[in-house]
């Protein structure tokens, strides 16, 4: 059952650090000093996990995403012959704050996982066609884990760029098909992206807004909803992920940000990674 | 199923049941459904049936996880093992769970829960046939059995699927549409205060489709708030007329 989490109690300090947030929010600057709609800086670091298939730390600001892939060989989905699939999970570690408990992924886990995979699902980005090895079979199935290392708000953006580097870099475990029967070659293969997706997480404070807040704002936000653009600009993924009010009229406005910010973050991943597109 | 040939948007523009593209599916709401809850409702959807039951202010247990200032809210978005095509297994799915936020934050942006400091309000979301737009139906059934609760909100939560199939945007998507249609946005509002309570996009949108999409989700939205108030009018005044 979805329960409101005990940390969420609106306390007076949040209530006093709102105020301070909405005031220099009205002159265009934030308790960082960035202005609304910058991003903290990001890095991208792959390859560090030798054992995993590909892998990928990523920050954005103090917060750190760690992502490792696996590949396992298994059956298509009944109603997809032809296609192998991935899933996605993500989990916030207990290390990363003093708000995440062990334990198996609670419900904020569940929603980032299911909101990385529409991203990168409903982009097409992986063509799952390639992955297919005997129809109906056998087929690659890739296993994208997400991991939160370090929480200091706004862990989906992040998330979505370490998903993708690590799907970028990964080197799978070649499989070939010898008289009906599967074997392993030796070699391995490169994922070649249809589509680079990335997101934009948005705060809203009494109708103003700012893009990725960190852990301070985000305790004061009145709302939050994350949005997905692929490179041609087309939204592919939506989701509010937070309980209060989004005026209808702003939505237009945050989309059009959206589509500038997921084209710097795309900007800097293929610069980090050497990926003309 | 679907067979290749078979088109979702006919060549004058309906669709497989008939409807034209901004048109909702009949729509049925009944409220004070099940006896033992504070408030209850049914809401069928073209072949969508959901029920939403609601318990409480009520104390909350374990003690330890009341608020000082206002009630927690608790929802479960739940499907009956039968409900879909293969059986579903018993116990929560990740949609299931992921699902039961969303909708807990929407219910959480209109109900007064600074009402009621140190209570809990449950809120059961049950779907009995998945025919597409399951969680807005169950959004739109639990603001009326909150409402039949006699819990104080700013307004009703309305909510609707709309989407993209075969290229066109199209209004309260069925099981069949949204499996093999393009895109699928389930949204909910508080229709009187022009605001998002829940938003969610799975799938392709050009941003000029987005806009047609919010628009007429919107339209769609305004049609269920109007039936969701005649289904309150309607309850009371039979109410208050076996008083007499």
């Amino acid at each position: 059952m979805s329960a409101i989490p005990p940390q969420s109690k609106k306390s007076l300090i949040a209530g006093i650090v709102q105020e301070k947030i909405y005031n220099l929010l009205q002159q265009g600057k934030r308790l960082d000093g960035r202005s609304p709609v910058d991003l903290r800086p990001i890095t991208i670091t792959t390859g560090i996990v030798e054992k995993a298939d590909g892998s990928s730390l990523v920050s954005l600001g103090k917060t750190k995403i760690l992502v490792g892939i696996k590949t396992e060989i298994g059956t298509p989905y009944p109603d997809r012959p032809k296609e192998g699939s991935f899933t996605v999970n993500a989990e916030l570690l207990p290390l990363a704050s003093i708000g995440f408990e062990p334990g198996p992924p609670d419900e904020r886990g569940v929603e980032l996982a299911r909101v990385v995979d529409r991203s990168i699902r409903e982009s097409k980005a992986i063509d799952l066609e390639k992955l297919c090895l005997i129809e109906g079979e056998k087929a690659y199935i890739l296993f994208i884990d997400i991991y939160v290392l370090d929480y200091d708000g706004n862990y989906y953006d992040p998330s979505v760029i370490a998903a993708l580097a690590a799907l970028v870099t990964a080197k799978i475990p070649k499989y070939e098909v010898v008289g009906g029967k599967v074997q392993k070659t030796g070699e391995y293969f490169n994922l070649k992206l249809q589509k680079l997706p990335f997101t934009t997480t948005f705060g809203l404070i009494r109708g103003k807004f700012l893009v990725d807040p960190q852990l301070e704002e985000e305790a004061a936000l009145d709302v939050s909803i994350i949005i997905g653009v692929d490179q041609e600009g087309n939204i592919v993924s939506i989701q509010k992920n937070s309980p209060g009010l989004i005026p209808e009229t702003i939505l237009e406005q945050l989309i059009e940000i959206a589509q500038e910010k997921t084209n710097a973050i795309r900007n800097k991943f293929c610069e980090a990674l050497n990926i003309v597109i | 199923m679907k067979d290749s040939s078979m088109r979702l948007v006919k060549e004058d523009g309906t669709r497989i049941d008939g409807r034209r593209l901004d048109e909702l599916r009949p729509l049925s709401i009944e409220i004070g459904v099940l006896e033992k809850s504070d408030g209850s409702a049914y809401v069928q959807l073209g072949r969508t049936k959901v029920f939403a039951a609601v318990f409480g202010p009520k104390e909350v247990h374990p003690k330890h996880l009341a608020l000082p200032d206002r009630a927690i809210l608790n929802c479960r978005y739940h499907m009956t093992s039968f409900s879909v095509d293969e059986r579903k297994p018993l116990g929560m799915t990740r949609r299931e769970i992921e699902l039961s936020k969303v909708i807990r934050e929407a219910l959480e942006s209109v109900v007064f829960l600074e009402e009621f400091p140190r209570t809990s309000i449950d809120v059961f979301i049950e779907i009995i046939e998945a025919d597409g737009g399951t969680r807005t139906a169950g959004l739109t059934a639990a603001s009326l059995a909150l409402a039949e609760a006699g819990i104080p909100m700013v307004d009703l939560v309305a909510a609707v699927a709309v989407g993209k199939i075969e290229g066109q945007i199209a209004l309260d998507l069925s099981d069949l549409e949204d499996k093999y249609g393009e895109a699928d946005m389930p949204i909910a509002m508080a229709p009187r205060l022009n605001s998002i309570v829940l938003l969610q996009l799975n799938g392709r949108l050009t941003r000029e489709e987005f806009k047609k999409a919010l628009e007429l989700g919107k339209k769609g939205i305004m049609e269920i708030y109007q039936k969701q108030r005649d289904a309150l009018r309607r309850k009371y005044s039979e109410e208050a007329l076996m008083e007499v």
